[in-house]
């Protein structure tokens, strides 16, 4: 498959090597040239060497995501550090690239929630440490007494 | 009429005021803790503030009543995402956008999100009236009418020169609304006489510039901009 992801902080390049590891085609876009060293780091061989692309760009501009690939993307993530960026971009390339499958993170519980209701397919990683502190604070199911 | 106003820089505090001194309703959210601080003196109660992408905040600034949402932050994805909101799961039909980058227009439209205003194509337009070379100028797109009204300068070699309204045979979709001349202007007969140095007003279906401006110009070819 083809992957598009959108940001490559810490989620992004993270996400972004294991997928290529797995064997899928990677392109990762960032306005910061200086990510590029998330996807070489702790990896034996650089990032393009592992047939990675990576563009710098913003992603709100067209030009910037066709030169990543968008038009023959299969999986579209959109992990910038923004959650309204991803929202938008997430629709760009919905509604007019028609990326099969697209995934955005966003930090707020409410939005993610929301929009997941519209169809995308979002992840809100606030919502799941909220979920896990839930659980960690709830009393430990009772011991066998001895 | 009861309006949300996302964004107060030197637009969302000019059409508060402006609002607000017609007798309407006027809440204004601003994200910044020193703008708001700022505003919050002069706007009181209707100052509020916080993060309207937030939907807490929209709903702690009634946008289920709102009439009107109107998003002028500097960052064109915070205000596409509050109009599409506002729309959306709120219900709010009339919501206004500003562009502050031009080339992010096409994204307000694939959302949905009308009008989007953006100052670079005011001025654009602006330009096109003043400078009369332009020979064409975009008076109003309607764009989910699907119509426009643009003025044209007739050219005194144009073709259509010296013809009666009814003798011209304009091309199906466009329909001349009005004649200026010697500095007013008049809605036409079919007996009316088009002159050179006339400026005519049509309105017509997007994609009839062309066409249309061969009625005018000389030869029947639109002149070099």
């Amino acid at each position: 498959m083809f992957i598009l992801i959108v940001g490559a902080g810490r989620v992004g390049s993270a996400v972004a090597k294991s997928a290529l590891a797995a064997g899928h085609v990677v392109s990762v876009l960032d306005e910061d040239p200086l990510s590029h060293e998330r996807l070489d780091a702790g990896q034996s061989q650089n990032w393009e060497d592992a047939e990675g692309q990576f563009t710098v760009g913003t992603a709100l501009e067209i030009d910037a995501l066709i030169q990543a690939g968008v038009e023959r993307a299969d999986v579209f993530i959109a992990s910038t550090a923004g959650d309204n960026t991803n929202l938008i971009i997430a629709q760009i390339a919905q509604k007019r690239f028609g990326v099969e499958k697209v995934i955005v993170r966003v930090m707020d519980p409410a939005r993610a929630a929301w929009y997941g209701e519209q169809g995308l397919h979002t992840i809100s990683p606030t919502r799941h440490a909220i979920e896990m502190f839930e659980r960690a604070l709830q009393p430990e199911t009772e011991p066998a007494s001895p | 009429m009861y309006a949300i106003i996302v964004g107060a820089g030197k637009v969302g505090r000019n059409l508060a005021r402006e609002l607000i001194a017609k007798g309407h309703e006027v809440t204004l959210i601003e994200s910044s803790r020193s703008c708001y601080l700022a505003i919050e003196e002069e706007f009181e109660h209707a100052a509020q503030y916080g993060d309207a992408t937030e939907l807490w905040v929209l709903e702690r600034s009634g946008i289920q009543r709102a009439d009107l949402v109107i998003a002028v932050t500097g960052d064109d994805e915070d205000n596409m995402l509050v109009c599409q909101v506002a729309r959306e799961k709120y219900l709010c039909d009339r919501v206004i956008a500003r562009v502050n980058n031009p080339r992010n227009h096409d994204h307000f439209r694939l959302l949905g999100i009308q009008p989007a205003v953006s100052a670079t194509d005011l001025i654009l337009r602006l330009i096109e009236h003043e400078v009369p070379s332009y020979g064409l100028v975009h008076l109003l797109a309607l764009e989910e009418e699907r119509l426009e009204i643009i003025e044209l300068e007739v050219s005194p070699d144009a073709p259509t020169v010296g013809q009666k309204l009814a003798d011209i045979a304009l091309p199906e979709g466009s329909l001349i609304i009005s004649v200026l001349r010697g500095g007013s202007g008049f809605v036409p007969k079919p007996d009316t006489v088009i002159q050179g140095g006339d400026e005519v007003l049509l309105v017509l279906d997007p994609g009839l510039e062309e066409a249309i401006t061969a009625y005018f110009a000389a030869d029947g070819r639109p002149a070099d901009a």
